[in-house]
C-alpha cells in the first residue's frame, strides 16, 4: 500500500535577525498510510508540533523548512497557495489543544463551521446549514439546531472541544492532524473525546497524526508510534510491541518516568540532565548525554534510524542491549 | 498520634455571579487530617474545589465555616504572634514555576530573599544558606548568578522548592507542582520531594487532578468532587478497592490499558458541573452509573449522603453495592 503521506528528511530552523535562532526539526522521516493512527511522541521541544503545523505550511514566516513532504502525490511544500488553501481544512484538518482560544469569539459557533464548508464545498447557506447540523449530531453534541447558534463563551470546554471535531470532520478529510488533543480536559472529559475521535476514525477511514506526550495515551490511540529526541525520531514501529519493549534508551526512558510504573512512595527510574537546546549539531547521538548506555561511539558519530524488523527502527548502537 | 494540620468542615463560599443567587460554595464541608511526616493528596477535577482548600489552608482565602487547626493552634485566632508562626511553618509550591520567580532577580537572590525577609541570616551565613539550599534541591552552584529565563521548567521549580524550604517549614503545600513539566522533568522533581521527605520529616498536601502523581507520592488520599469530600482513606486501599463510583470512574480512566478500551463505554458521561450548578442529594447522582444499575433509587437526588467508614471513607449511599 502506498503512504498517504510521506515526510521525508524534514527540516524546520527558526531564524531571527537573519540568523538561525533555533533548530526545531533536524531531518525527520516518517510515512502514514490510509486510515492509520500515527502516534508522535516526545517531550517539549523536540519537534513534534513543529512537524505537525508544517504538514500544513502552517508554521510562521521566521521558519525555513528543507525536505520533502508528500500528500496524496503531491508536493505539499512546493505546492502553489491556491492548492494548498484545498489542502487545507478539506483533505487535512486539524484539532488544536485549547478549544476555547481556537474559536472566534464574536460569530456564533454554526457560522464558524459553516463557512469552512461554504468556502471547501462550494455550497449555499441552507445546504451548509444541513451539513453543519448532521455533523455536529455525528459528534454527539445536544440539540444541534439550537447549539449552533450559540457564542463559543456559551459552551463549555467538553462541547467546544467536541465543536472543534465536528469542524475537522467536516469535509471527510483523509488526515486529521491532532495536536494533544485532551491535554487541557478534565479526566473522565478526555476518556469521552479519546473514544469519540475513535469511533469517528473507525467509522469514515481517516488517517490521524496525534501529537502528545503521553506515551500511555499514545499506546492505547495509535497503531504506530514515533518517538523524538532534539528534533529526530530516536524509535518507531507498531505501539503495542514498541511500548511493552522498549529499544531506544530514550523511549525506555519515557516510558519508566511515569508515575503509574513505578512502586508507589519509591522514588522513579528519571534519566538525569535536560533536553538539548543549543544550535550545535552533537557530533554523535544527542541523547548520548544523558544515556545509561552511552560508549565512545555513541559520542564520536550519531547512529541513523534503521529496521530491526518486524516493522520497527531505532536510532541506537546499543538497541540490543536496552 | 495528633495531626499536624486539621482540616474540619470548611466551607468556602464565594459571592454569586448575578444578585439574589445564593452564595456559590467552592468548598462544602471538607474534612482533612494530616499527620506529621504524611503525605496527603486531594485529587479532583477542574472546579472540584481542591485549590480552594490549600488557599484557605495558607491563609489566602477566608474561610465562610469549618475549622483549619495547625499543630494545635487555631488559623482563625485573633492573636498575630499564633498565625504569624503557624504561617512561617507552612510553604507553598505553586504549578507555574516560572511564574512564581521574579524574572529581575538571579537565581541566589531568589533563594536569599526569604531568609532576609523573616530576618533568618545575613551576610557570610546567607550567603552559606544560599548555597546550601540550593545544593538540597539538585541545582548546580554554577546557576547561582541565571536569572529565570536562563532555567529550564524543571530548574525553576527546583527554585521555587528551594525558596520553599528556605524558612524550614514543616508543612509544605503543593498544588499542581509538576503539571506544567513533561514526564522525565516531572519524575526528577516528584523523586526530589520524596527525598525531602524523608530528609526534613516535611508533611505535604499534595494537590493534582493526575491520579498517577498522587498515587505515586501519598500515603493518604482524598478524592474531591464538586466541592464535597466523595471517598477519602489510606492510598493502597483506596485505589485498591475504591467504594465511590466518582472513584471508580477516575481510575477506570487512565490510560496504558490497550487499544480496546477505547472501544467499551466511557466510564461517565456528561461533564462536572461547576460549584454553581451543583446539583441537589448527591452531587454525582446525576452521572452515577450506579445509580442507573440500581434504577434509579430517590433517596440520591433528595439526600446528600455523607463520608462514612472508618479509616477509608466513602459519601455513597450505595457504596456498600459494589
Amino acid at each position: 500500500m502506498s503512504a498517504l503521506l510521506e515526510i521525508d528528511d524534514l527540516a524546520v530552523d527558526f531564524v531571527r535577525e537573519g540568523r538561525v535562532a533555533a533548530r526545531a526539526v533536524r531531518g525527520i522521516n516518517l510515512e502514514l498510510a490510509t486510515g492509520e493512527a500515527l502516534g508522535v511522541v516526545g517531550e517539549t521541544g523536540c519537534g513534534k508540533t513543529v512537524t505537525g503545523l508544517s504538514i500544513l505550511r502552517m508554521l510562521p514566516a521566521t521558519a525555513r523548512t528543507s525536505g520533502r513532504i508528500v500528500f496524496d502525490g503531491r508536493e505539499v511544500l512546493a505546492l502553489p497557495e491556491d492548492e494548498l488553501r484545498d489542502l487545507r481544512g478539506r483533505r487535512i484538518s486539524m484539532v488544536f489543544q485549547s478549544p476555547a482560544t481556537s474559536f472566534n469569539p464574536v460569530f456564533p459557533l454554526g457560522r464558524q463551521l459553516q463557512h469552512v464548508a461554504e468556502r471547501h464545498l462550494g455550497i449555499g447557506r441552507r445546504a451548509s446549514e444541513r451539513l453543519v447540523v448532521e455533523r455536529l449530531r455525528e459528534v454527539e453534541l445536544p440539540d444541534p439546531e439550537r447549539t449552533m447558534r450559540l457564542y463559543p463563551h456559551e459552551l463549555s470546554g467538553g462541547m467546544l472541544q467536541r465543536a472543534m471535531i465536528a469542524m475537522a470532520i467536516l469535509c471527510r478529510p483523509s488526515l486529521l492532524i491532532a495536536d494533544e488533543p485532551t491535554t487541557a480536559l478534565d479526566v473522565t472529559l478526555a476518556e469521552q473525546i479519546l473514544r469519540l475521535l475513535r469511533s469517528l476514525q473507525r467509522e469514515h477511514g481517516f488517517a490521524v497524526f496525534f501529537i502528545s506526550h503521553d506515551l500511555d495515551l499514545v499506546g492505547d490511540f495509535c497503531d504506530r508510534v514515533a518517538v523524538l529526541y532534539a528534533g529526530r525520531v530516536v524509535e518507531s514501529g507498531p505501539a503495542a510491541v514498541m511500548l511493552a519493549e522498549p529499544r531506544h534508551p530514550y523511549t525506555r526512558a519515557l516510558l519508566s518516568a511515569l508515575p503509574r510504573r513505578g512502586r508507589p512512595g519509591t522514588p522513579l527510574e528519571a534519566v538525569p540532565g535536560n533536553v538539548p537546546t543549543g544550535l550545535e549539531e552533537p557530533t554523535g547521538c544527542a541523547f548520548a548525554p544523558r544515556c545509561p548506555l552511552a560508549e565512545d561511539r555513541c559520542t564520536s558519530a550519531p547512529p541513523h534510524l534503521a529496521p530491526i524488523g518486524a516493522g520497527r527502527s531505532v536510532a541506537c548502537y546499543r538497541w540490543e542491549d536496552a | 498520634m495528633s495531626a499536624l494540620l486539621d482540616v474540619r468542615g470548611l466551607v468556602k463560599e464565594f459571592p454569586p455571579r448575578r444578585r439574589r443567587e445564593p452564595p456559590v460554595r467552592a468548598a462544602d464541608g471538607v474534612d482533612v487530617a494530616l499527620e506529621p511526616g504524611q503525605i496527603y493528596g486531594l485529587v479532583g477535577e477542574s472546579g472540584s474545589g481542591k485549590t480552594t482548600v490549600a488557599r484557605c489552608v495558607l491563609g489566602l482565602e477566608r474561610p465562610s465555616g469549618g475549622s483549619i487547626v495547625y499543630d494545635g493552634l487555631d488559623l482563625a485566632s485573633r492573636d498575630r504572634d499564633v498565625v504569624r508562626r503557624a504561617r512561617r511553618e507552612m510553604q507553598l509550591v505553586f504549578q507555574q514555576p516560572a511564574a512564581a520567580l521574579d524574572p529581575r532577580m538571579t537565581l541566589r537572590q531568589l533563594v536569599a530573599e526569604p531568609l532576609r525577609t523573616h530576618k533568618l541570616a545575613r551576610g557570610a551565613e546567607l550567603a552559606a544558606r544560599v548555597e546550601q539550599l540550593v545544593g538540597e534541591v539538585g541545582l548546580s552552584p554554577a546557576l547561582l548568578d541565571r536569572y529565570p529565563h536562563e532555567l529550564s521548567g524543571g530548574q525553576c521549580q527546583r527554585v521555587v522548592i528551594a525558596r520553599a524550604l528556605s524558612t524550614g517549614p514543616r508543612l509544605l503545600v503543593l498544588d499542581e507542582p509538576t503539571s506544567a513539566l513533561d514526564v522525565v522533568v516531572q519524575a526528577q522533581i516528584l523523586n526530589l520531594l520524596l527525598a525531602l521527605r524523608d530528609e526534613r520529616g516535611l508533611t505535604f498536601l499534595l494537590i493534582s487532578h493526575d491520579l498517577g502523581v498522587i498515587g505515586h507520592l501519598s500515603d493518604r488520599i482524598g478524592v474531591m468532587y464538586v466541592g464535597r469530600l466523595v471517598e477519602e482513606g489510606p492510598s493502597s486501599d483506596l485505589l485498591a478497592a475504591p467504594r465511590h463510583p466518582y472513584t471508580r470512574a477516575l481510575l477506570g480512566s487512565r490510560r496504558g490499558r490497550g487499544s480496546a478500551s477505547l472501544d467499551a463505554a466511557p466510564p461517565l458521561l456528561g461533564e462536572t458541573p461547576p460549584p454553581w450548578a451543583a446539583p441537589a442529594g448527591c452531587r454525582f447522582h446525576p452521572r452515577c452509573p450506579l445509580r442507573e444499575q440500581l434504577g434509579r433509587p430517590a433517596i440520591c437526588e433528595q439526600e446528600q449522603p455523607s463520608l462514612t467508614g472508618s479509616e477509608h471513607r466513602a459519601a455513597c449511599h450505595f457504596q456498600e453495592q459494589t
